[in-house]
């Protein structure tokens, strides 16, 4: 196990090497630059510019020079946000999508698995379409129209809840986030813990569990559940960093301070700087939940060999 | 007795034998026959499909001309607007069809794009395991690193923008998805009986995968594209959303829902016909993707 | 031996507070000041040289104060200078600053600090996006262009408290531009102690009303009044939060929950919603920009082709654009500069004033004369960015292009860098979109984009005589004169068709109504000094 996980390290090294040179160089091919403006630049200003980030060197030796300071730990000033660093950034949002993203996983978790469970165990009855019809919702409607609905109804209306922004992540401020963010999720694992619900709890060894008189709790929460989260945790790993840095949409409705914007709005203003420092550590977001994603399916799963 | 008469079963089974295969099919579509939920929801899905290809042709209205004296109006018979029309006072009965086309055509398109190198790609990496998995799981976790929006801009930035490669970035990034779900069903399907049983009889690799692997992984297959086809359609619209979607004046259901909701309060209309269209479709789809699991399942037979 | 002319009466300077908003006598405050301000984006700098944007110039009023500031509705008022004199061939300015003035850790503000914040900016090194505005001082263009060293600029500090700054032509709009943010002071021990990072809250010093208290990114920036600001005493509010809210409907949702005073816009669509239910909250004002089409000079179908451009321009029906598409008063385009700019009257197309069908048919005429018919149609893109306000007006100009004269349209919409590096390079653009706020107050800053050596002309319009005129007029002191030669030369480009007007911008905004002291200007500038919360 140790070993594995030690293979598994030296193994995420090439990986981010070659994340790093992917990204690096497909955002330097895309038309536009950093200090492009609609207003005018004195093209000795633009040089100026472009001499002191280093965008006036050929580009094999911007990429070398690039990475030599990220293995420094320095991931360079912002070009769009001129105050401040790549590090101070990511350091600031990070936080904040983490506390927003594992509260909705958490949550979707919760209910996705309560109401699949709940309808594997009647299938085809009407609890079973009534539970997946609701669950569906959360795809059928997307997150642009059900965030502002939300925000209309308990923000504006009814003056329930705050209509944005984060305040250091209060709860009032969480709450139509958290279920906007975990509404499609809840409804992708619902779907796919009834899929494999329904199928383990037609196997042989629940049957041979029910045979033996088992109480159907102990059947379920010692023998199905097991097995039957495991297409689950093997969606947990992409969804939970997607989830963290990937809620673009909600962080702009709801003005809420977190990296998910960072991608889009990077890639957009050519920060090269930024984009590069999200797509790092989303790189290594993803390899340590993929990591971990295996290690809870090794768990789950006494078959799959390492 | 229970489990030698099945492995007798599987040992037939893993002979391959033609007429098998095909049974198995004939006994899903009784069986789905019996679901009225899927069976009602193909029927609406139908209906949709035919109304999304030929109703257009019915409306007196063009999908981009523009009603100067009738911008942004609710619905009314008199006007003839029965779905009102938009800001620009276009007729959103024909938009909401309209875009229905290319909602469709871009969701089973990019899905079946995605599945088939999805299934390809997990069943392999699953089945062979060792060296291979490890290397072709590393080239996927190297592509889900990549932030997808940023992947999804440069291309079209650099290729410029059609249909064509709306549907071939969706289908290329959904694949991950899929190809990890069936990787992981594989590793543990591999050690199940049939297929050491099959292999016990020198059935080669190739046949191993196709023959046996991925029709035991069809339930989950097809729960998943229940939910990669909605999900399809909705990165459309966010492309949309970002102005890498479909061009106007032509739309989508995406596209009109994501202008609709802008507006949800001042010209619920707008919202409302197009949102409705497609959460039917995807209810529809969700409920077919339902049925055919059940049907499919090969534990039942 | 140079006359000095003085220009400012004595009565300004007395009180110059008779143009500043402290709340009127009788006005019932609230007990607590504060203001939550809705303000669009994230700025992307504090540090007034080296930011773009409305946002961050928004912020940057409040921190820092100019040699010349705003009345609330936009007049020319002192501000770290108490006085200033103009020679009167206009090419010399004496600024008297105020001795009162201070930074926000007490030390006073000195002209030497004017010379050496003016040199920064002018400094190629410091790559301010905003250098241009000193441009009208001598040397500054050498000096941007790397071929002067910045200690050869027009400015001297003849003491502490006297700025002498040289300009290169008389320069009607010169204390205009003073009121930019980007001409304001940043201190010199600022900035060599904190470097690249001085513009951040526990460091920032700045003589403004305000001064930087917290900054949180992408959630909220606080300032808080500057006890120490010379006219603190007309200052009524005690803290003002900025909030960065890109998207105009959640921007707006938060308005109307309560938690914003004042947006920074609104979505076109919600104003019918708006003026029926909060009809004193809008704020809709002129404002000094024009949105139009270019059309790309050095390529077919538009080069050489001024009566295809002219049959184009002639069908955009601008009344149904603004009055039906658009609705929020914009006012229809039919020249380059527009109304409400100082010392210039407003030139317009001659055939304005024929009828709708009269313009149809002559365009039909043109557009056959320049070799399209129905049955042999012109096909061309508009390529616009992304967004909803675009779309809908290259939607509508398509359809009428296409019903009056049979045009073949399609519409390419491309993400904003895309668009500019295309805009810029001449090479896909037909007809592309585009719009431009003035900096300053001034015609020239119109007429001066479509010089065919202005970095963002485009259309690529080259006109020798356009340019001679332009020239004549930097160099004209006498006001009347100018603006005939300015006048002239607009008339020349707009009939040479490089571009088609659309219309003229408004500003819009929701204030709410115990937000006291606002007042709609033509520059839609809202010092947070000038404004005061009522009791509600």
């Amino acid at each position: 196990m140790l070993a594995y996980a030690f293979r598994r390290f030296l193994g995420a090294w090439p990986t981010l090497l070659l994340i790093i040179t992917l990204a690096f160089f497909l955002i330097r091919v895309a038309p536009g630059g950093p200090f492009d403006t609609d207003k005018m630049l004195p093209p000795e200003v633009q040089a100026n510019l472009d001499k002191k980030y280093h965008l006036d060197e050929p580009l094999w030796m911007q990429y070398g020079r690039y990475l030599w300071d990220v293995a420094h730990g320095d991931f360079g000033p912002s070009f769009q946000y001129k105050d401040y660093s790549v590090t101070e950034l990511i350091g600031a949002g990070f936080p904040v999508s983490l506390r927003l993203g594992l509260s909705a996983i958490a949550l979707a978790l919760v209910v996705g698995v309560t109401f699949g469970t709940l309808a594997a165990l009647r299938q085809n009855s009407r609890l079973d379409y009534t539970v997946m019809a609701l669950s569906m919702t959360g795809i059928s409607i997307p997150n642009f129209v059900m965030a502002p609905l939300m925000l209309l109804v308990f923000a504006v209306y009814l003056h329930w809840l705050p209509a944005g922004g984060w305040n250091d992540g209060a709860l009032p401020n969480m709450i139509l986030p958290v279920i906007a963010l975990a509404l499609p999720q809840i409804a992708y694992i619902s779907r796919l813990t009834r899929g494999s619900m329904i199928e383990v709890l037609r196997s042989n060894y629940i049957r041979t569990a029910r045979a033996k008189g088992l109480p159907e709790r102990v059947v379920l929460m010692r023998h199905a559940l097991k097995p039957g989260l495991l297409p689950v945790v093997s969606y947990l790993g992409p969804a939970t960093a997607g989830i963290i840095t990937g809620s673009v949409v909600i962080e702009q409705i709801f003005g809420i301070p977190g990296i998910g914007r960072y991608f889009v709005q990077g890639a957009l203003n050519r920060d090269y700087t930024l984009v590069m420092g999200v797509v790092i550590f989303y790189g290594v977001l993803i390899i340590v939940f993929n990591f971990i994603v295996d290690l809870v399916y090794g768990l789950l799963d006494p078959r799959v060999r390492y | 007795m229970v489990d030698r008469e099945k492995t007798a079963g599987l040992m037939q089974a893993a002979a391959g034998e033609e007429i098998e295969g095909r049974s198995l099919w004939q006994d899903a579509w009784l069986r789905l026959k019996r679901n009225r939920a899927a069976m009602v929801s193909a029927m609406i899905l139908g209906v949709i499909t035919l109304l999304v290809i030929f109703a257009p042709f019915l409306s007196p209205y063009e999908y981009d001309g523009a009603d100067w004296d009738n911008i942004s109006i609710p619905p009314s018979i008199e006007t003839g607007h029965i779905f009102g029309t938009d800001m620009v006072g276009r007729d959103l009965f024909v938009r909401t069809l309209y875009g229905g086309r290319v909602s469709l055509m871009v969701g089973v398109v990019a899905t079946l794009v995605s599945l088939l190198i999805g299934i390809t790609y997990g069943a392999i990496a699953g089945y062979l395991g060792g060296r291979v998995d490890n290397i072709m799981m590393r080239i996927v976790d190297i592509l889900y690193a990549m932030p997808f929006m940023f992947f999804v801009i440069l291309l079209m930035v650099l290729f410029g923008r059609n249909i064509v490669l709306i549907f071939v970035a969706i289908g290329a990034i959904n694949w991950l998805d899929m190809a990890r779900i069936v990787r992981g069903q594989t590793l543990s399907l591999k050690h199940k009986e049939f297929i050491e049983a099959a292999e016990a009889c020198g059935v080669g690799t190739l046949t191993i995968i196709r023959r046996h692997i991925v029709p035991n992984l069809l339930g989950v297959v097809v729960v998943y594209v229940t939910l990669t086809i909605p999900q399809v359609i909705l990165v459309e619209s966010f492309l949309s959303f970002l102005g890498l979607g479909v061009q106007e004046p032509a739309t989508s259901w995406g596209a009109l829902v994501n202008e609709g909701a802008a507006d949800m309060e001042v010209a619920p209309w707008s919202l409302i016909f197009p949102a409705l269209f497609l959460a039917t479709t995807l209810f529809c789809f969700n409920f077919i993707g339902d049925g055919l699991r059940d049907a499919l399942d090969p534990k039942d037979r | 031996m140079k006359r000095w002319l003085i220009l400012l009466a004595a009565t300004l300077l007395v009180s110059p507070v008779t143009a500043s908003a402290a709340p009127p006598a009788g006005v019932k405050l609230a007990a607590e000041q504060v203001l939550h301000r809705g303000n669009g984006s994230e700025p992307q700098s504090l540090d007034p040289h080296k930011s773009e944007g409305v946002p961050s110039s928004n912020i940057q009023r409040d921190l820092f104060e100019g040699l010349v500031s705003e009345a609330p509705d936009g007049e020319l008022v002192p501000g770290a200078a108490e006085s200033w004199e103009i020679s009167e061939d206009g090419k010399t300015y004496l600024f008297h600053l105020r001795r009162n003035a201070v930074w926000s850790n007490g030390d006073p503000v000195t002209a030497h600090d004017f010379v050496f914040s003016w040199r920064r900016i002018v400094d190629p090194m410091t790559g301010s996006y905003y250098s241009q505005t000193l441009a009208p001082i001598l040397n500054a263009e050498a000096i941007i262009q790397g071929k002067m060293p910045k200690e050869r600029l027009g400015v001297e500090a003849l003491d502490d408290y006297t700025l002498k700054v040289t300009l290169k032509g008389p320069t009607p709009y010169f204390l205009g531009l003073l009121t930019h943010s980007s001409t304001y002071p940043v201190n010199r021990q600022n900035v060599e102690q904190y470097g690249e990072k001085f513009a951040r809250p526990g460091r920032l010093l700045s003589n403004g009303a305000f001064v930087l208290k917290e900054w949180r990114v992408q959630s909220h920036i606080v300032l808080e009044r500057n006890p120490r600001y010379w006219d603190d005493a007309n200052t009524t509010l005690d803290k003002v939060i900025y909030y960065p809210i890109e998207d105009q409907s959640t921007e707006l949702k938060r308005y109307r929950a309560g938690e914003l005073d004042t947006t920074e816009a609104f979505p076109l669509t919600q104003l019918g919603w708006l003026r029926k239910n909060i009809p004193d909250e809008v704020r809709i004002a002129p404002y000094l920009g024009t949105y139009y089409y270019g059309f790309n000079l050095t390529r077919p179908p538009f080069k050489d082709n001024r009566k295809l451009r002219q049959a184009l321009t002639m069908v955009v029906d601008r009344e149904i654009l603004t009055g039906k598409v658009l609705r929020a008063g914009e006012i229809p385009a039919y020249g380059w500069v527009p109304p409400g700019v100082l010392h210039y009257e407003a030139v317009e197309y001659e055939w304005k004033k024929l009828s709708k069908e009269e313009r149809l048919a002559e365009a039909r005429r043109l557009y056959q004369e320049a070799g399209y018919s129905r049955e042999n149609p012109l096909t061309v893109e508009i390529r616009y960015n992304t967004n909803e306000n675009h779309k809908k007006i290259a939607v509508a100009i398509g359809v009428m292009w296409k019903r009056a004269l049979g045009v073949r349209v399609r519409l390419v919409n491309e993400e904003w860098k895309v668009f500019l590096e295309n805009r810029k390079q001449k090479r896909l653009t037909q007809v592309f979109r585009a719009g431009w706020i003035a900096d300053y107050n001034d015609a020239y800053s119109f007429a001066e984009l479509l010089h065919s050596r202005h970095g963002i002309n485009d259309s690529g319009y080259d006109n020798p005589e356009y340019d001679a005129l332009l020239e004549a007029s930097a160099h004209e002191p006498d006001l009347k004169k100018r603006e005939e030669l300015l006048r002239r030369a607009e008339r020349i480009m707009i009939n040479d068709y490089p571009i088609l007007p659309i219309y003229f911008y408004v500003s819009k905004h929701v204030v709410k109504p115990w937000v006291g002291g606002w007042v709609d200007n033509i520059m839609d500038h809202h010092y947070s000094k000038h404004l005061y919360i009522l009791e509600h």
